[in-house]
């Protein structure tokens, strides 16, 4: 009896194993800082780069809209302003369609494996690189909505919007490339927070007489707000830093004009499509674009994170 | 008595099945676009597809022959797996550090945050960092454009997706696997690698495939770091010049002019789309029926 118990005597750990766990734990340590390091690397270099530019134009950057690189005069207000008109103007476009469609699929009006379809093609969406959807939009898009656009000039010309002859390639057909990218964003990430409301919810609205779109809108819609608010809000993101299909679509050109019906220009296409060949200031004030965009989706996706942290745990 | 029968003439019941009908019409708007786009390619890149496609080099703007896209192909290959090379080791590593060593504290905090706002990065802004970082530094064996670079700008975009479905994927593994580990004696460092890591290996691969699949469609972060090749890759020290991929190829020829090129950018679309949504349709099935027969 008493040599068995020598089986369960404190074994003292070797010197090398607790080196190896300690080493372990370090070098994964390590490597989770790497994102740390990697953001502020990014904002880091890219702020140090467009100080030339900064310390020169200043916030008249912002305001101006020349592009010269013979008399060196650089202002980005018409690419910000692109950026900015295409990306709400496609998030607006989106919201409805999107929660629309995520209603649709948690909801039963089709059955169960229907729904999952939807969903399934939904995300699939999101799969497909920018790149081939703005192949689609100039090869396949551009020309079906000619006529369109026509149509809006003459009917909806004295709206500024609308107010120039249509071009080929033009910021509206930026703004619905844009939806067809931020529609599975918004609608997996609705889907996915109506699923969360308790059904508890459902059934009390159900039992005081409301009818199946009335618990949708006061009841459902309203204690899913914070999460669908979210996905809009990261899907806004994502619209403001796109590049590839915009850059294709858009007609990259830097002079500012109201409509939307005229070529225009993005921050990200700005980058596209100068980068490679620029120089001098040029560099410097294409880089001064990027901190701005950066800035601008920074902002958008913390205060999307913090709308969700916020509020996301009441009903779980 | 009668209010309390279904009227279906009744105001609310005609609201309701009108919103009904809206809420159907976004959902068909909301899968035109796939089918459209899915179709469309199919029937337009496939039938450009032949074999010297896949062997040839494309040929310059304006020959009535467009060639085909092999180094653009072995480019994207060549430039995913170097981000792929990348990506796991430290976003495993780092996805680890988070879900098995972290209390909650502000360190730990602060990283998930960071990954969560590195995946909003615009893709562009990648490839701009490594432009000023790596390219214009000449900083890698004096190469200016290269695959490398291009590699090196895709693994940042890959790594917070690594991270974030490392991370989530041990948490599921329950805790009593890692006690009954340390119960009989075993170290942190071998309960990781022998039973959690491998209790989660389904749901991290799944991610990791997914997020490769991502990747592997990524242009804007290539435009100026891998910039582009018409030329075969002939040796391991390619990837330290300009390396064709794929997506630029699609972006570079859809603006050209000539109708042979912007087939090559069809062709090479086709290709793309079909590795990118089998992957992911394989991968999604995968995690589906996985997830009806956990054990754990």
């Amino acid at each position: 009896m008493k040599e068995k118990i020598g089986i369960f005597e404190k074994r003292n750990r070797y010197g090398i194993e607790k080196n190896i766990d300690i080493v372990f734990k370090n070098s994964t340590l390590l490597l989770s800082s790497f994102v740390a390091i990697i953001l502020f690397g990014i904002i880091i270099v890219v702020f140090s780069q467009s100080l030339e530019s900064f310390s020169k134009y200043g916030l008249r950057f912002l305001t101006t809209s020349a592009w010269n690189p013979v008399t060196d005069e650089y202002g980005a207000f018409a690419a910000i302003y692109g950026t900015l008109i295409t990306s709400i103007f496609s998030i607006l476009i989106t919201i409805p369609l999107g929660v629309g469609t995520a209603i649709f699929i948690t909801e039963d009006f089709v059955p169960r494996a229907a729904r999952e379809v939807i969903g399934f093609f939904v995300e699939l969406l999101a799969a497909i690189p920018s790149v081939v959807l703005g192949l689609w939009a100039i090869f396949v898009m551009e020309p079906f909505f000619r006529g369109f656009f026509e149509f809006l000039h003459i009917r909806f010309g004295w709206i500024p919007l609308f107010s120039s002859e249509p071009t080929g390639r033009n910021s509206l057909l930026a703004i619905f490339i844009l939806v067809v990218m931020l529609l599975p964003i918004v609608t997996s990430i609705s889907r996915d927070t109506l699923n969360q409301v308790p059904q508890k919810l459902r059934n009390a609205s159900y039992g005081i007489g409301a009818g199946r779109w009335k618990t949708i809108f006061s009841v459902i819609l309203p204690a899913a707000l914070s999460g669908i608010m979210a996905g809009v809000l990261l899907g806004l993101g994502r619209a403001l830093g796109e590049t590839m299909a915009v850059t294709m679509i858009i007609g990259n050109s830097n002079s500012f004009s109201w409509s939307l019906l005229s070529p225009g220009y993005t921050i990200s296409a700005m980058l596209a499509n100068q980068f490679g060949e620029a120089d001098g200031s040029q560099v410097s004030s294409l880089f001064y674009a990027a901190f701005v965009l950066m800035i601008l989706t920074l902002v958008v996706n913390i205060f999307a994170q913090w709308l969700v942290k916020k509020f996301s745990l009441k009903y779980e | 008595m009668n209010s309390l029968f279904y009227k279906n003439k009744s105001k609310r019941a005609i609201t309701d099945k009108f919103l009904t009908g809206i809420s159907s019409i976004c959902a068909v708007v909301a899968i035109l676009p796939l089918l459209l786009v899915v179709s469309y390619i199919l029937f337009k890149g496939g039938t450009q597809l032949n074999l010297d496609l896949f062997l040839l080099e494309p040929n310059p703007s304006g020959y009535a022959d467009p060639g085909g896209i092999n180094p653009a192909l072995v480019g994207t290959l060549i430039i995913t797996s170097i981000a792929t090379l990348i990506a796991i080791p430290v976003g495993v590593g780092g996805g680890i550090y988070l879900a098995e060593y972290s209390k909650g504290g502000a360190f730990s905090r602060f990283i998930r945050f960071g990954v969560n706002v590195l995946s909003g990065v615009p893709s562009i802004i990648a490839g701009v960092f490594i432009y000023a970082l790596i390219v214009s530094t000449r900083i890698i064996m004096g190469s200016t454009y290269s695959g490398l670079a291009g590699g090196i700008a895709l693994s940042i975009l890959m790594l917070p997706s690594v991270i974030k479905t490392t991370d989530e994927g041990l948490k599921l593994v329950p805790n009593e696997l890692r006690q009954a580990s340390l119960g009989v004696g075993a170290s942190m460092y071998t309960t990781i690698l022998r039973i959690t890591l491998p209790a989660a290996f389904r749901s991290i691969a799944t991610g990791v495939i997914l997020g490769i699949a991502r990747a592997a469609g990524e242009t804007a972060p290539l435009i100026f770091t891998a910039l582009f090749s018409y030329y075969y890759v002939a040796g391991f020290e390619d990837v330290f010049y300009e390396m064709g991929s794929l997506s630029v190829l699609i972006y570079n020829f859809a603006l050209e002019p000539y109708d042979a090129q912007n087939k090559l950018a069809w062709a090479a679309s086709f290709i793309l789309v079909l590795s990118i949504l089998s992957v992911n349709i394989f991968a999604r099935l995968v995690s589906a029926i996985t997830n009806k027969t956990k054990r754990i």
